[in-house]
């Protein structure tokens, strides 16, 4: 059994429990409805600028809804000290945490796609036309954001503030991924082909690359007492 | 020698837990180290257990030099604590599951079978950890334990939270560990518990092993005693 079959175990430890609870996917859905509704609200009607805000609008929600999930997901390995009994399984740490990193990106990639058809109903977006590159963007971006997520709350779980240390921790280095996301789906919104976004999308690629390997290495610093 | 562990520090921040501990164990016995709270015992057991690194000294457990061998020594490892390290969300079989494909159990279907029969849950293998009660919940964490069938296992006070019924099941269960060449820590602050099945006997307080004598050789009015004696003596840290 190979290094990645190891973490899949870890993950779908991760799927049945939360398919079992739904507590984490349908608060994170609650509250990324929630922001864009919200939004919806403060945005006036025929605003000639409409189309600037609605990428921010849609990488708010998804950020802020991501965040219930990280936090949730180093939570449940908490209950009962469960995380000590993964830590002492024969498997490297960075098969732990692939395993907690495919969990997340699963939930937050699921919660994504459940907040761009909200907001594809609540601000007129075709998405007939826009399904594949907005897919594809959030996909790099949900990467990023598991991978770095995933490492932060890993740090985080044993605090008390953990909700805020997680928030604090992870908003600025999430930055770069927010923005490549936002410029990358703004011009597929207004009807420019995904190669438009070119720039963007290298940048969320790399971040990718870069923050994956980084919280691997990190990983073990992050769970050590 | 199954332990052997040589001016051993942990300190968590700047404060030290463990202060230059010394212990050696022959394979196959079973050392119970008995100490109040706040001595170190769990830090102990976690840095044997490779939970924990040391911050100084020498650790080999089964052979293998701590840190640098956690990896190899932990296929080898067993831990019951007073934490279960169960998921409350998931069944008795599919915790047993999870960690035997963790631990790449052969036979594991079998396995899980037999197991959850010498802990008397074969009856409820399919219901929801978090509807079990507390002496359940330990006696599944002992087949957890077991599962790749360890040559050294760590007892951090198993009998936390038990009520009476299920600490004479668990001593019944404990009591099955203790054959062939498998080497066992408990730690408590239960004396009667503690004395009933080890070989040898040690005292932490403040973070060194003050006391360590053969089970045979002690009379368990006297070891009370001396327990009492060393405890009160350096129960305080300001002292």
């Amino acid at each position: 059994m190979g290094f990645l079959s190891q973490a899949w175990i870890i993950a779908r430890k991760d799927i049945i429990g939360e398919l079992r609870t739904r507590e984490t996917i349908l608060s994170m859905l609650l509250f990324g409805f929630l922001v864009i509704l919200i939004f919806n609200f403060g945005i006036e009607p025929g605003l000639r600028e409409e189309n600037l805000v609605k990428p921010g609008v849609l990488w708010a929600a998804f950020t802020f809804a991501g965040i219930l999930g990280l936090n949730r997901s180093f939570i449940a390995e908490k209950e009962n000290d469960c995380l000590q009994g993964l830590l002492l399984c024969p498997v490297d740490r960075s098969v732990i945490y692939l395993g907690k990193f495919f969990g997340n990106f699963i939930f937050t990639l699921s919660m994504g796609l459940v907040v761009f058809l909200f907001f594809s109903v609540l601000y007129n977006v075709n998405l007939a036309q826009v399904a594949l590159p907005l897919g594809a963007i959030l996909v790099l971006a949900t990467i990023g954001f598991a991978a770095v997520g995933t490492l932060f709350a890993a740090v985080s779980v044993g605090l008390k503030t953990r909700d805020v240390i997680l928030s604090i921790l992870l908003f600025p280095v999430m930055v770069p991924v927010v923005l490549a996301a936002a410029k990358s789906s703004g011009r597929v919104l207004d009807g420019v082909p995904l190669a438009g976004a070119g720039l963007w999308l290298a940048l969320l690629v790399v971040y990718d690359v870069i923050f994956l390997t980084v919280s691997i290495m990190l990983f073990d610093y992050a769970v050590e007492e | 020698m199954a332990i052997r562990v040589k001016g051993l520090w942990k300190y968590f921040d700047h404060f030290p837990a463990i202060r230059g501990l010394d212990v050696e164990l022959e394979l196959g016995r079973f050392l119970t180290v008995f100490g109040p709270n706040g001595a170190g015992k769990t830090t102990l057991i976690k840095v044997l257990s490779t939970q924990i690194g040391p911050s100084q000294g020498q650790v080999e457990v089964g052979g293998c030099v701590l840190p640098g061998q956690a990896d190899r020594l932990r296929r080898r490892v067993g831990v019951i604590s007073h934490n279960t390290y169960l998921y409350p969300n998931l069944t008795a079989r599919e915790n047993l599951t999870f960690f035997g494909r963790m631990y790449r159990v052969p036979d594991l279907e079998e396995r899980i079978k037999m197991l959850l029969e010498e802990v008397g849950l074969s009856g409820r293998r399919d219901d929801l950890v978090r509807t079990y009660s507390r002496g359940m919940q330990q006696r599944l964490s002992i087949a957890r334990a077991l599962l790749h069938d360890p040559d050294i296992m760590f007892l951090d006070e198993p009998y936390t939270g038990l009520d009476q019924h299920a600490s004479r099941m668990l001593r019944d269960v404990l009591k099955t560990l203790h054959t062939g060449e498998r080497t066992l820590v408990m730690t408590t602050h239960n004396i009667e518990q503690g004395l009933e099945m080890c070989d040898e006997v040690a005292i932490q307080v403040r973070g060194r092993l003050v006391f360590r004598e053969n089970v045979a050789a002690i009379d368990r009015a006297a070891f009370e005693q001396t327990y009492f004696d060393h405890v009160g003596k350096d129960f305080r840290w300001d002292s």
